[in-house]
């Protein structure tokens, strides 16, 4: 160590600090993929349980690894109809469940019964006279969800466990 | 004393090493092996339905690039990685033939791929679990692109992206 030229020294010790940081930001990735991520959801369709204009929400990877999201969960999810979007909604069924819901509230009150395939969920944001769920898409598959919504950071009035 | 320091270096390296291999794994590529014949002759030319069962050693190993998630964008041909519409927790090979919004011809009528999905079938027509049984499926069930065949070393070489003639298997 102490006949390595000062150049290599310095060399060693930049190594040393990227290598900190490249750990480091594999420790957060694996943490963000695999334990808990947080997720900004805005948009009228989850009203009144979500803002309009933005919460911070945090998500957990466990339950939906394991195949433990069920009714009343909200969940982010993919959106099917754009990939590189990613949406929170409620889930009103799991496969095999018979979901009733109103297809048009605005217009009418026409209700529809479809039963959920094998392998998919049925999501509804909370609001639903603005919302794009499934009763536009249909069932989703459920390897798009991507966690289970169970608290909210901001705004500061919110803070606290989300149902 | 000595070996519970020696013991917790070793811990703490193996977990290091973890970590980082997941995070590389997750974002940039990984190795898998593809299992069944559906994507005959790509992979799996020569075992039959019934030996593969056997021994994961007969299975071929590929390449999965994860890059293509930053944009989910991908051409037709393309051999894909996705999870099952059926199962969450399976994953299937299978190539992409067509986008969206281009036309699928099936027995008796014509169907358009939606917004955001894709129509995906294995090489092997005869004997292959895909979209024409389970429909179209949303591109964010991907999770990597076959990019290269990295096992058994006589069959080592790029998966190229072919698209295939209606009805005409390879």
């Amino acid at each position: 160590m102490r006949n390595l030229p000062p150049f290599l020294m310095i060399v060693k010790e930049g190594l040393d600090k990227t290598l900190t940081v490249a750990k480091f930001l594999c420790a957060l990735h694996v943490t963000n993929t695999y334990l808990c991520t947080s997720v900004m959801a805005q948009g009228p369709s989850m009203l009144p349980t979500f803002n309009l204009t933005g919460d911070l929400l945090l998500a957990e990877r466990i339950s939906a690894r394991f195949g433990r999201v069920g009714p009343g969960d909200i969940v982010i999810i993919r959106s099917p109809e754009n990939p590189r979007k990613i949406v929170a909604k409620r889930v009103k069924g799991v496969e095999g469940d018979s979901v009733t819901y109103v297809v048009e509230p605005k217009s009418s009150d026409r209700c529809e019964t479809v039963v959920v395939p094998k392998g998919h969920v049925w999501i509804e944001g909370d609001n639903i006279y603005d919302s794009n769920d499934s009763r536009k898409f249909g069932a989703v598959p459920y390897g798009l969800i991507q966690g289970k919504v169970f608290w909210r950071i901001w705004p500061r009035e919110g803070f606290g466990s989300v149902r | 004393m000595g070996t519970q320091n020696f013991l917790w270096t070793f811990a703490k390296k193996y977990f290091t090493v973890g970590v980082v291999a997941l995070t590389i794994s997750d974002r940039y590529a990984s190795i898998v092996p593809v299992r069944g014949v559906s994507m005959s002759p790509t992979f799996n030319p020569h075992s039959s339905n019934h030996s593969s069962t056997l021994m994961g050693s007969n299975d071929d190993c590929v390449l999965v690039e994860k890059f293509c998630l930053e944009k989910y964008k991908f051409s037709p041909g393309d051999v894909v990685v996705f999870c099952s519409p059926t199962d969450h927790r399976e994953k299937h090979v299978k190539r992409i033939t067509a986008l969206p919004g281009d036309w699928i011809s099936s027995p008796g009528d014509a169907l358009k791929i939606p917004e955001g999905h894709c129509w995906v079938e294995g090489d092997n027509f005869a004997s292959s679990l895909d979209s024409r049984s389970y429909g179209p499926i949303p591109l964010g069930l991907v999770r990597g692109r076959v990019t290269h065949v990295v096992w058994p070393p006589q069959r080592v070489g790029k998966v190229e992206r072919r698209i295939p003639q209606d009805g005409l298997p390879f």
